[in-house]
């Protein structure tokens, strides 16, 4: 200790006492315990926080695996007028404190979801002496209603919540609007009663359908102008006749899509059909498909109305897409099947703002279902009657379900990711409005209703893509330049060629990306000849130059003794580098009528600025000083008297390294050419400014690529927090982790056995 | 020959071929950026001459030479230009012609078919603006207050012309003052009152001292108003004086312009200077780079709030990773059990720095700044939200995710100071009845002193270097201001900063302009190299010393 003892005056000792010692001695002993702790404690601070990146990693992923959670809170009897009074449709606004049905007798009833307490009704129009005969609506966001009546009539309602804040408190007002007018609407002529109807709102107005008692489908196209100075909507519209479905079938569901060019139709010979409508000339009936499932009891497009989710009574739940053929026609087609319900189906409820849907059945069960990611989110008992309306907010946090008791439940949901699911994240998958399933990273879009497509694979084979040319520049270049640095050289030379490769690895990837990126990528264009003739002429030169240097006269040769060869290839280097630029415009002009991107273009192989060659260029340059530094200390730390014996017994200085060397050090060779890998799949800012970052599926040299860290780097800060995009990409971000820490660990044991074979020789 | 090629020899002449290749890609890439970036401030000559269009118009163009290529003539005549059929290869030129506010175009490439030999007109000037990039031309008069007080044939124009432009910089930098630091602290101090009334507030405290609180605060605001008109009176008295001057000048299509000193930031003749005033003029505009701030989207001026913010950025990196390095290192090393588990502890620390840093970067942001950072904005901020104070990404959050990304640096390169200590130094230490922690904080620690710092020197280049996670945790194109200022509480961990790297990515990658902000990156990208080649070189010389200085201590 440092405490000096005090000079005491007079005859007691200079030393201290036995009871200073003592103390002294606690005070040392607490000194060792604080600091064995105080360590300890630090250093697994340290090591847990390390550990804590997995973890937290891990635990922002794992909701995206979880299902959906559904809990009945409350049941109250749904009556405001008369118990026989029936709801035909059942909606939830996005606050979930409102909920509303629609009667069968022509009123929509607002009222309180959490309780069932009424807030107001409304009276749906009528013409006198008619009642109302069937009820339809659109997809769920417009809040459009449609009610046919048994004189032909239709009347078309739309819901609207009125947002006001007096005291500061948020209050809505619901209120029943009439776009069409507040009188109905002819549908058919004929005055037949309507048995379907369907709206839909389009770009330009409204698309209503409507089927009569006898069978006969009548077509009707709205649009509503407003006049500027009087604020008076006048409507205008017509109406056609569609062929009827063949073979005498009758029509159980009718629906239309958004762009009023297809209508869709399920009858009672469990068929599907699809009929043309974009042509108000000629419409006609393109494709009658059998549902395979038995007959359909529930079908509902899904938001953007791209695709239908259709029920049947044998409980199945399946998905089926329109979708383009060849020649330009639009045909039903099957894409998935989710998990079936025990009863047969009775309705479907979409989701609002994403491809998901609710479907109830005979027997009281529930089924929660994503369509692009084809998960089955939760099939569940929630009630003891057959269920027959289903109403889930467009926050997708409650759910309204009505059955046939007339009780309405209120259940909380929890349904945060149901986008992706395994299948959907590495497979294959058919998306709306593509003619065939595909690998597909389109996270997000500006449209409302956009179908996120968020498979991984376009990525991930972008990050090997990026890797692999990396690698291919690399590994040639970093081992034999270890080989020979570590092995030939000589040790004046090595000290300083060691040194300034390694400090390469420090050297910011941003810089490399940016030169790759703004210098080589337009270089590399113009100069596409100057690639293919260094990688010919260059190791030619190399050997040529060997080969002269050895017919030298030896007084030459002695000058620059053996470990040179590196020195004086210099200047021959740059030489052929120089004339290979050089010529590159004239081969340009000699081999490839001019340009030979154009070439490679006319040959159908096509060419991006920022390329794969790029990026394999500035990421290999990166990777190599690892390759180098790693597999020179293996080359380097072979044990001397292997070599010098394999020399003494006569071979030569290159089959000593083949021979004894290599074999020797090929464990630390491979586990450098994997810590490169580990490096080039991780690295970010090259990819991110030497690529398109389009994400791609193919290996093409001259194409770019998106991989898994530049999408990251892309699209994390644009994100919404706990979204799915949002842990998705957290996914990325694991994957990566995992992948790399695998590939390090690996390259590290790998690495340690060999230190130790090396000292047991 | 057959016996040579039998020898090997060939291949040993292909592996030297290799090193020399890395070698000479080594040293090219350094040069190309040592030449590019260095040569950003040279104050080229200007050249005029006649060009011919692609629709066989003739041009007369004013600018400096960027550089020149040598193309196929069929990609020229794709693009529209006639070329005799007997000519293959076609040289042309990217030409600065700056002035962007009179035409669209400020780089323009040039056939050297039907080009006219160039001249250096002595009265050719560059103007480097506030806006609009460069202006070329040549000067015709100088007026005060639209009266002309001098043309370019009077002998003292030239003189006239600098000393105004002295005037109106000296101008502009008190008006900076102004806004930047007077009105900047009166803003803090006005949104301070806010937030102090909005923190009574949430405190629930009752309606008698909140009315006198807000009495308080409405005698300070009201003196802090005071404050405000007197120097905003000040400002737009200076920025009345500013706008005396202008500077008619001619373009060379023959039209005439005025420009406003008080846009003007250097006014050049580079053909009439000699190399040592172009020497001199090169340091000025050095100088200007390192120390002053960005203009025109970052793609001209200085680069000062940049270096300023990674510095800070990597000090208090520095300051969170050296303790924490170095305790988990001595733990691993001196006090943690030997064994199975250790080993794979010490495997796994190791790795994590090969872990890609954009995922620490995910972890920064979604772990700190929304996690950590939420939390401390619903316990210590409520009185700003939902305006988040550290619930968003910033330079604390910045460094405290670069410290992570280090962290194995320092342990790696401490762990290996350490274990390079004798033991025969630690157990004569323990042979004189030193405790454990005796020995490892006065003997070993001490002597494994240059290890820690060639590890801390590493992490600093490697955090500085780093642009990926930044990008995710409190990194931005455009700081409004420092992160250190003379505003309490003076260090502002909380703010969003400017850095090196990503001013490279951001200017080379995200600007409008990008032929015009390439030398301003390869510049940038010069300073970022030469700080980390210096770092690692310095970490290299420290741990070579060391080296040495264990090798005699243990023979």
């Amino acid at each position: 200790m440092s405490e000096t003892t005090p000079a005491v005056a007079g005859g007691e000792s200079l030393m201290p006492n036995a009871q200073q010692r003592a103390k002294l001695r606690n005070t040392r002993r607490l000194k060792d315990k604080f600091s064995r702790w105080g360590v300890a404690s630090a250093g697994l601070a340290v090591v847990g926080a390390l550990g804590l990146i997995f973890f937290y990693l891990f635990s922002e992923v794992a909701p995206l695996l979880k299902g959906a959670d559904v809990e009945v809170l409350e049941t109250y009897p749904h009556t405001q007028t008369s118990q026989s009074e029936r709801s035909e449709h059942l909606v939830l606004e996005r606050y979930e404190q409102i909920g509303a049905t629609y009667t069968a007798s022509g009123q929509v009833q607002f009222f309180v979801a959490d309780n069932g307490k009424p807030i107001s009704v409304f009276d749906v129009p009528k013409s006198d002496g008619a009642s109302f005969s069937s009820i339809g609506y659109g997809t769920p966001v417009d809040g459009l209603v449609a009610y046919g009546y048994s004189n032909g009539e239709l009347m078309l309602t739309q819901l609207n919540y009125r947002l006001s804040y007096p005291n500061d408190t948020r209050k809505i007002t619901p209120e029943i609007l009439y776009p069409l007018g507040d009188e109905p609407v002819v549908l058919d002529d004929q005055g037949h009663s309507l048995a379907h109807v369907a709206v839909q709102k389009t770009a330009r107005g409204y698309a209503v359908v409507g089927v009569t008692d006898d069978g006969r489908l009548r077509f009707g196209r709205y649009s509503t102008r407003e006049n500027m100075m009087t604020g008076k909507v006048t409507t205008s519209g017509r109406v056609d006749a569609l062929p009827a479905l063949p073979n005498g079938a009758k029509v159980r569901f009718v629906q239309v899509d958004k762009t009023a060019r297809h209508l869709v139709v399920a009858d009672d010979q469990a068929r599907l059909h699809i009929y043309d409508v974009s042509d108000a000339a000629n419409l006609t009936l393109t494709e009658s498909v059998p549902t395979g499932r038995g007959q359909v009891t529930a079908m509902q497009y899904l938001v953007g109305t791209g695709s239908l989710a259709v029920g049947t009574d044998t409980g199945a739940v399946s998905q089926w897409l329109l979708v383009r053929d060849p020649d330009n026609v639009f045909r039903l087609q099957l894409v998935r099947d989710f998990e079936s319900l025990p009863g047969a189906i009775t309705t479907i409820s979409p989701e609002y703002a994403r491809r998901g849907f609710l479907v109830g059945d005979e027997q009281g069960s529930l089924g929660i279902y994503y369509g692009t990611s084809s998960r089955t989110l939760l099939v569940a008992k929630v009630a003891d009657n057959p269920i027959e309306n289903l109403a889930i907010s467009p926050i997708n946090g409650k759910l309204l379900i009505y059955d046939t008791s007339g009780q309405i439940g209120v259940a909380s949901v929890w349904n945060e990711h149901p986008e992706v699911s395994f299948s959907s994240l590495w497979q294959k998958v058919w998306y709306e409005g593509r003619s065939e399933p595909e690998y597909v990273w389109q996270a997000s879009s500006g449209g409302d209703g956009f179908e996120s497509k968020m498979s991984l694979v376009p990525l991930s084979l972008g990050t090997l893509k990026a890797a692999f040319f990396a690698m291919l520049f690399a590994i040639p270049l970093g081992i034999a330049g270890a080989l020979y640095t570590a092995y030939f050289m000589t040790p004046k030379m090595r000290g300083l060629v060691k040194p300034s490769i390694e400090i390469m690895e420090a050297l910011p990837t941003v810089i490399l990306g940016f030169l790759a990126g703004l210098w080589l990528a337009p270089f590399l264009e113009n100069h596409l000849p100057a690639v293919f003739s260094i990688l010919i002429f260059m190791p030619l030169m190399m050997v040529m130059v060997g080969f002269g240097w050895s017919r030298l006269p030896q007084a030459i040769r002695t000058r620059a003794p053996e470990g040179w060869e590196a020195a004086i290839l210099i200047v021959p280097i740059l030489l052929t580098g120089w004339l290979c630029i050089e010529l590159s415009p004239h081969m340009e002009v000699w081999f490839f009528g001019g340009s030979m991107r154009q070439w490679f273009t006319d040959y159908g192989i096509s060419y991006d600025q920022r390329n794969a060659l790029v990026v394999g260029i500035a990421m290999g340059f990166a990777v190599i000083p690892t390759i180098f530094s790693i597999a020179e200390d293996a080359v380097f730390n072979v044990p001397r008297h292997l070599t010098q014996g394999s020399l003494a017994l006569g071979a030569t200085r290159w089959q000593t390294v083949v021979g004894v060397v290599l074999p020797t050090a090929s464990p630390g060779i491979f586990s450098a050419v994997m810590m490169g890998f580990g490096r080039a799949v991780g690295e970010t800012m090259i990819v991110l400014m030497a690529t398109g970052n389009s994400p791609v599926v193919n290996f093409n040299i001259f194409e770019g690529m998106r991989t898994l860290s530049a999408n990251i780097a892309v699209e994390l800060p644009e994100t919404a927090v706990a979204s799915t995009h949002f842990r998705v990409l957290f996914l990325a971000a694991l994957v990566l982790l995992a992948l790399t820490f695998i590939v390090n660990t690996c390259a590290e044991i790998i690495r340690q056995r060999l230190r130790k074979r090396y000292s047991n020789l | 020959m057959k016996n040579w090629f039998k020898s090997g020899a060939p291949w040993v002449w292909l592996n030297g071929g290799a090193v020399a290749l890395c070698m000479v890609m080594v040293v090219g890439l350094i040069g190309l950026i040592a030449i590019r970036g260095f040569g950003h401030f040279w104050p080229a000559d200007v050249v005029q001459l006649t060009a011919v269009e692609r629709d066989g118009t003739e041009q007369q163009v004013l600018g400096e030479i960027v550089r020149s290529e040598v193309v196929p003539a069929a990609v020229v005549r794709d693009s529209g230009y006639e070329i005799a059929p007997e000519q293959e290869l076609v040289t042309r030129y990217l030409i600065k012609r700056g002035n962007r506010d009179i035409s669209a175009r400020d780089f323009n490439w040039y056939l050297e078919v039907g080009m006219s030999e160039w001249q250096n007109p002595i009265d050719a000037m560059v103007i480097e603006r506030r806006e609009w990039g460069n202006f070329y031309g040549y000067p015709v008069s100088l007026k005060e207050n639209g009266d002309v007080i001098a043309r370019v044939q009077d002998a003292d124009f030239w003189p006239q012309v600098q000393e105004r432009i002295e005037r109106s910089l000296d101008l502009h930098d008190e008006i900076n003052h102004l806004e930047k630091v007077e009105i900047g602290r009166i803003n803090h101090k006005l949104e301070r009152l806010r937030l102090e009334r909005r923190g009574l507030e949430l405190d629930g405290v009752d309606a008698a001292t909140l009315a006198a609180a807000d009495a308080e605060f409405a005698a300070e605001r009201a003196e802090l108003d005071e404050q405000y008109r007197v120097v905003k009176a000040e400002r737009d008295e200076l920025y009345r004086q500013l706008k005396r001057d202008t500077l008619t000048a001619e373009v060379i299509d023959g039209s005439e312009v005025t420009i406003t000193l008080q846009n003007i930031v250097r006014l050049t003749r580079p053909n009439a200077m000699g190399v040592f005033a172009k020497m001199g003029q090169y340091l000025e505009r050095f100088w200007e780079f390192l120390s002053d701030e960005p203009r025109e989207a970052n793609t001209e001026g200085g680069i000062f709030p940049a270096i300023f913010g990674t510095v800070t950025m990597v000090i208090v990196m520095s300051i969170i990773v050296t303790p924490f390095g170095v305790l988990a290192a001595i733990y691993l090393r001196e006090y943690a059990k030997q064994g199975p588990v250790l080993r794979i502890i010490r495997i796994s620390v190791y790795n994590l720095a090969g872990v890609p840093s954009i995922v620490y970067g995910v972890f920064g942001l979604g772990f700190f700044v929304y996690f950590l950072g939420g939390s401390l904005d619903e316990l210590f901020y409520r009185e700003s939200l939902p305006a988040p104070t550290f619930g968003t990404p910033g330079l604390f959050w910045a460094s405290l995710t670069l410290a992570l990304l280090t962290l194995p640096v320092v342990i790696v390169s401490t762990e290996e100071g350490l274990s390079r200590i004798p033991s025969t130094i630690r157990q004569g230490s323990l042979a004189l009845g030193a405790t454990k922690a005796e020995t490892l904080w006065k003997v070993v620690v001490p002597l494994a002193t240059p290890a820690m710092m060639t590890g801390l020197i590493l992490a600093i280049a490697r955090a500085a270097g780093e642009v990926a996670p930044l990008m995710l945790v409190g990194v931005v194109k455009l700081a409004p201001s420092l992160p250190i200022d003379g505003n309490y509480p003076y260090v502002h961990l909380d703010q969003k900063i400017m850095h090196l790297g990503f001013h490279i990515y951001d200017v080379g990658f995200q600007s409008p302009n990008v032929e015009a902000a390439r030398p301003l990156v390869y510049a940038t990208a010069l300073t970022l190299v030469l700080l980390i080649i210096v770092l690692n070189l310095a970490a290299i010389r420290i741990r070579n010393s060391l080296r040495e200085k264990y090798r005699s201590a243990s023979d």
